[in-house]
């Protein structure tokens, strides 16, 4: 009893302190899935870092509240008639957290600094479009004659290897964030110890404490510091998704970038409008191994394809935080229009299982001659349910399934190795807002993520072709023709597009829901 | 230290024609809490055998209306689900709804539509799990207006249903199954490979005693996950490989335990004197140390088997052993923790099971402790 | 004695070794590397990034290579989290997990002991069955249901403690993991106390003492505790070990930098240099505490000598 009431005491004492220091400055408790592996932009590759690094540093161009693409470091840009020559104007008043002005020496360092092999940087591919970045990346060529210029301070001039029209939408990628160069050159890797970090975006780094919290403190050298509300923000990796939704409502974190898919009923009615659901881009498929006898026939690919409720996966086993997803690209998408949807989208599941029968028939299976093929996940509650949901809509066809769930290293490693599998869990959430972001994925030359060994020259051909189209509307038409066969041929059975989830207090404003589901804390403020 | 009066138990014990293990017998049979654990250990057993045999529902059987529907006494679908649900039917078969009666088990319908109507929308009825035996009757000449029957099919989640929809009970069940018969062959492994490890160990001392135990030091500090993982890599899922993986990591600590005690009771009169009567090494372990160390034995044997449960659990979360549809308690309450707020029967009924076994065992061992104690005579 | 010690400690030199060895080559086994993600690496960039971790040498080279810099106490840098080195982990993390053991421990040891002794005097008697179906209750429930059911009781529902985090080390942060660590050590303390004591009282040295009118706390306290504390001595020896190293679920859940996490974490992210450090960090502990046993056992049981 004595114990309890001191703890209470203590409690109360405790809550006091913080309610007096947050009176003096505003603190924002953020939510963030996981630890980053590293805070050298350069060098990373996750959507969790890229929420600290858009925080700590701005790159040519920036996100709004809303997720679109807002002039950041660059006031302006032109692009030249070929689509190739990008020229960057900077603004004057741009200033390094230690007083140091930005200039575009700046950005040639940091994008020569990410394309050389040395770095090591795991997701340079992503700045591909600019002249030989490819070739110096794989060390083919010198860092010299990287396509990027400092024509003056102020002014930078970027020139792609082929005309890119996403690629602004790529240098608010966090691999375009600038690095500081001198405290690069003095310190080496530890420039990204909080003691040696200087950056240019709202905030700058103040700890670092791995498994607990990363602590940023408003930037007083940064141009909009003046619009900056919050004062210091600290993340917290919340690795356990339920231990975060609790905090979140005892009030220790006021967002949290993912929830319990498990409690979405619950969330839903105790947490009402806190608890938020967007459309993400993203599809969650299963990759079909092309090389198996039985799966290389169309028909067993498509009436799989056909009999899975989508509706019943999207709604009953993720809780509606996915939508039934009919094509790889999911809609909403820049560039593109309505996507090449199955054409069995609004066919009754009576007809199209009626169909997916006569299919497996003429592929020869059948009730009394199963189809055994087993479904490869990695280990996650939802991951699990789907497959046994989904081994229960295909048992009409006479498909017998086998689950095997691994750890994500085995899954992935297996997946790249093109191991031993039928069917296998997989995701994509694109990069930008661009359909050729997802298609590429099953281009027969694209190694790591063409999971199904698909190789089908005609869609290559068409993937090439778009790739050389600047007019938009005729590249959108052509990209669409290749989901098309795509769609018809299926090395992967697209299920459901993502949902983005995030649990936001009725105190913060500022934190829009958008497709990309980028959340800048210069925007977020919060009221006591 | 010692007297005369206990020493030399063992061996009075086998003159008088009683056994030390006939006296064990009758103090179990006198221990009423051993008895009543006893008595709850059989029944859930009897029960994760036969139950999911009795149950009307298979355990892996999918009911997509039912997804996590709450545990409850009377049938479903309730009675305000009925007429919703029918509706709902309908409506994915694309007709209207005119009328609507309900008599008894069947309801009956008038549907139309601005085409003919489909006959095979009674197929709607059948694949959901609330109707059966769908029959579209009374046509009108046009076809395009009919009378639809169906009954409805009543069903009983005691338990309530998971995320997918199927029956905890008959899951809950089958997973004491796989839970019962891990925990007991794991510990099994580990406990005879403890014992004889650790009072071998423990009686020879010296250096032997040394080399045996750095042995399990090392054992003890190798990298468990890696380890298991690397067994699955090697041998793929295998059930048996899961007691093997248990067994072998578990037997370390009472190899601790049982050297512990061995080097206090090697010091003892009687063990001297069997000794000085040149009793052979293996039999002075056999006749003297192992029984004397049985007490200790058993107390951590009931606290194994839970850890032996528990530890499964962790061992399915990484993908070796019990793979869906397949599960075991463990599983089931670490899946139901996760559910804590919003499905809590997906906790609490494992969760009872897990528990009063775990308890019941506990109890027996209390129970057998205090029987197979040689100096409580 | 001091011998005796000092030829342990050196005995320790070959076990590490041979632990070292064994896992090293055992992590290498396993599926998948550090640089296997959900994003496939580009080849010319998984081989820059094997070359700065020189994950491209042979492995007898990189064995070699890491037995040269543990050799100097250096850890190595971590594959995950890239910018710090094994060491700065630990040093940072350790200290926070043993400070949360210690404090689980000596709860389980008191309220345990405690629960024990109490049952033991009270045997077959309502008593004992109330306090050991209590403290059973412990090591009955996984620490994955009590941990959420403590924070939500108390944390969400009542709001008397903090839910997680670790606040550098706020007391009333760590109540609730202390707790959670604590029950299932509580339980087995107080069933192996109530064992051995039951037959430390029936014994004739506590007999004796009874005989010549010792008082009765006295005679439990000085006599009959001190040989049934043997037990208890032998099973905390690993369990300490196990505890001041960290726990995966009870650090995860209440988001605490602890070692524990790091296990896991390495394994499951294949941080080859991070499970390493865990595996020699949790080795030491375990041939520390061992030793430590084997010391503790013959102040108490003068039958055991080591000359």
């Amino acid at each position: 009893m004595m114990k309890s009431l001191r703890v209470t005491a203590l409690a109360t004492a405790l809550m006091a302190a913080t309610s007096l220091s947050a009176m003096a400055e505003m603190v924002y408790h953020r939510g963030n899935s996981a630890d980053p592996e590293t805070l050298d932009q350069h060098k990373t590759s996750t959507v969790y870092e890229a929420h600290i690094l858009r925080d700590l540093y701005e790159g040519l161009v920036a996100y709004s509240a809303d997720g679109q693409i807002i002039p950041g470091t660059a006031t302006e840009w032109t692009v030249s008639d070929d689509g190739k020559v990008y020229t960057f104007k900077l603004r004057p008043e741009a200033k390094w957290s230690n007083g140091d002005p930005v200039v575009a020496g700046d950005f040639v360092y940091s994008l020569k600094r990410i394309m050389n092999p040395e770095t090591g940087a795991k997701y340079a591919s992503v700045l591909y479009p600019i002249l030989n970045a490819e070739a110096v990346n794989k060390g083919e060529k010198p860092g010299d004659e990287l396509g990027v210029k400092a024509i003056d301070d102020h002014t930078l001039e970027i020139t792609l290897g082929a005309p890119t029209p996403f690629f602004v939408d790529l240098l608010a990628h966090q691999t375009g964030l600038p690095v500081h160069p001198a405290s690069v050159d003095k310190f080496g890797s530890d420039f990204v110890k909080p003691e040696n970090m200087v950056t240019n975006g709202a905030y700058t780094l103040a700890e670092f404490v791995p498994n607990d919290h990363i602590k940023a403190v408003k930037n007083a050298n940064y141009y909009d510091a003046a619009d900056v509300k919050i004062d210091s923000v600290y993340y917290y990796p919340t690795e356990d998704r339920g231990a975060a939704l609790r905090r979140f409502q005892a009030g220790e974190l006021d967002t949290n970038n993912d929830a319990p898919t498990e409690q979405v009923e619950f969330m839903k009615t105790e947490l009402g409008d806190q608890f938020r659901v967007a459309p993400y881009l993203g599809t969650y498929y299963y990759a079909v191994n092309m090389k198996d006898e039985n799966l290389a026939k169309r028909e067993v690919r498509q009436a799989l394809s056909m009999t899975i409720d989508r509706e019943f996966l999207a709604d009953e086993i993720w809780g509606s935080t996915m939508v039934a997803g009919y094509s790889l690209v999911p809609p909403g998408i820049g560039n593109y229009g309505e996507p090449a949807y199955a054409d069995y989208k609004d066919m009754s599941m009576i007809d199209r299982e009626e169909k997916a029968i006569e299919l497996m028939k003429q592929a020869g299976f059948g009730p009394d001659k199963p189809l055994k093929l087993t479904i490869n996940y990695n280990t996650s509650e939802n991951h699990k349910n789907t497959a046994v949901a989904l081994a229960d809509m295909w048992k009409p066809l006479g498909v017998e399934i086998e689950l095997i769930n691994t750890d994500t290293k085995t899954h992935y490693a297996m997946l790249r190795d093109k191991g031993d599998f039928d069917l296998a869990r997989a995701g994509w959430i694109g990069d930008y807002s661009d359909p050729q972001n997802f298609l590429f994925l099953v281009e027969s030359d694209n190694v790591g993520f063409n999971y199904a060994n698909y190789a089908n020259p005609d869609y290559d051909k068409i993937m090439d072709e778009a790739a050389g189209t600047v007019d938009l509307e005729k590249r959108a038409e052509i990209l669409k023709s290749a989901e098309k066969i795509f769609m018809d041929d299926l090395p992967f059975i697209p299920m459901m597009y993502y949902g983005s989830m995030n649990l936001v207090s009725d105190k913060v404003s500022g934190f829009e829901d958008n497709l990309l589901n980028v959340h800048p804390t210069r925007w977020i403020s919060i009221a006591e | 230290m010692t007297t005369l009066s206990s020493a030399p138990v063992p061996d009075k014990a086998l003159a008088r024609g009683r056994s030390l293990w006939d006296d064990a017998r009758d103090r179990l049979l006198a221990n009423r809490a051993a008895m009543a654990s006893l008595f709850v250990l059989v029944a859930i057993t009897l029960v994760s055998i036969i139950g999911p045999m009795l149950s009307p529902h298979p355990f892996d059987k999918v009911y997509r209306d039912y997804v996590k529907v709450p545990a409850s006494l009377s049938a479903y679908p309730a009675e305000d689900q009925i007429q919703p649900g029918f509706e709902a039917v309908l409506k994915r078969a694309r007709v209207t709804i005119e009328s609507f009666e309900r008599v008894g088990d069947e309801v009956r319908a008038r549907v139309s539509s601005r085409r003919e109507i489909d006959p095979r929308i009674t197929r709607y009825f059948e694949r959901s799990d609330l109707f059966v035996d769908p029959q579209l009757v009374d046509w009108s000449a046009d076809k395009t207006a009919a009378t639809l029957t169906a009954n409805v099919n009543f069903v009983h989640f005691y338990f309530g249903t998971d995320s997918n929809g199927r029956d905890m009970m008959t899951r809950t069940f089958i997973a004491g199954r796989v839970s019962l018969t891990i925990g007991l062959l794991a510990t099994v492994v580990a406990i005879t490979i403890g014992v004889i490890y650790g009072a071998t160990s423990g009686y020879l001392g010296g250096r032997v005693d040394q080399v045996m135990m750095r042995v399990v030091d090392i054992l003890y500090s190798l990298p468990f996950i890696f380890f298991v993982i690397m067994l699955v890599v090697f041998f793929g899922r295998n059930f048996v490989l899961m007691f093997i993986a248990v067994g072998a990591v578990e037997w370390l600590d009472m190899a601790r335990i049982v050297r512990g005690q061995t080097l206090t009771i090697k010091r003892q009169e009687y063990v001297q004197a069997a000794e000085a009567m040149g009793v052979s090494d293996g039999g002075i372990l056999r006749r003297h140390i192992i029984p004397n160390t049985l007490g200790p034995v058993v107390v951590y044997m009931t606290l194994l088997v839970p850890k032996v449960i528990l530890l499964e659990s962790f061992l399915s979360f990484l993908g070796l052993g019990v793979q869906e549809p397949m599960t075991s308690w463990g599983v089931l309450i670490s899946e139901g923790a996760r559910n804590m707020q919003g499905a809590f029967w997906m906790l609490i009924f494992p969760a009872i099971f897990l528990t009063s076994t775990l308890f019941a065992l506990n109890f027996i061992g209390d129970g057998l402790r205090d029987a197979l104690d040689p100096k409580d005579r | 004695m001091h011998r005796y010690v000092l030829g342990r400690l050196l005995g320790a030199i070959p076990t590490l070794f041979l632990i070292i060895t064994l896992s090293f080559f055992l992590i290498r086994i396993a599926p998948g590397g550090p640089f296997d993600l959900e994003r496939p690496l580009e080849a010319k960039v998984m081989e820059n990034l094997s070359k700065i971790y020189h994950l491209n040498e042979p492995l007898w080279k990189q064995y070699l290579l890491y037995l040269q810099s543990i050799a100097r106490l250096d850890f190595g840098p971590s594959f995950y989290f890239r910018d710090f080195s094994i060491n700065e982990l630990f040093a940072e993390s350790l200290p926070i997990s043993m400070q949360l053991g210690l404090s689980a421990l000596a709860l389980a040891l008191v309220v345990g002991g405690i629960f024990g002794v109490i049952a033991a005097l009270r045997q077959n008697r309502g008593t004992d069955y109330a306090v050991m179906a209590a403290a059973t209750l412990g090591v009955t429930v996984p620490n994955f249901v009590v941990a959420p059911l403590l924070t939500l009781s108390l944390g969400v529902w009542l709001g008397w403690l903090p839910v997680g985090g670790w606040n550098n080390g706020a007391f009333v942060n760590a109540v609730l993991p202390v707790v959670t660590l604590a029950l299932p050590q509580i339980a087995v303390v107080a069933r192996l106390t109530r064992g051995s004591m039951i037959e430390a009282l029936r014994s004739n040295h506590v007999r004796t003492a009874r005989a010549y009118g010792l008082t009765k706390w006295l005679v439990i306290v000085v006599h009959a505790l001190r040989g049934a504390i043997l037990p208890v001595v032998s099973y905390l020896g690993p369990a300490a070990a196990a505890l001041l190293t960290g726990s995966v679920v009870v650090e995860t859940i209440f988001g605490i930098p602890g070692i524990g996490r790091y296990f896991v974490q390495g394994a499951l992210n294949r941080d080859y240099t991070l499970v390493m450090g865990t595996v020699v960090v949790v080795a030491c502990f375990v041939i520390l505490f061992n030793l430590l046993v084997d010391l503790i056992y013959a102040v108490l049981d003068p039958r055991v000598r080591y000359d």
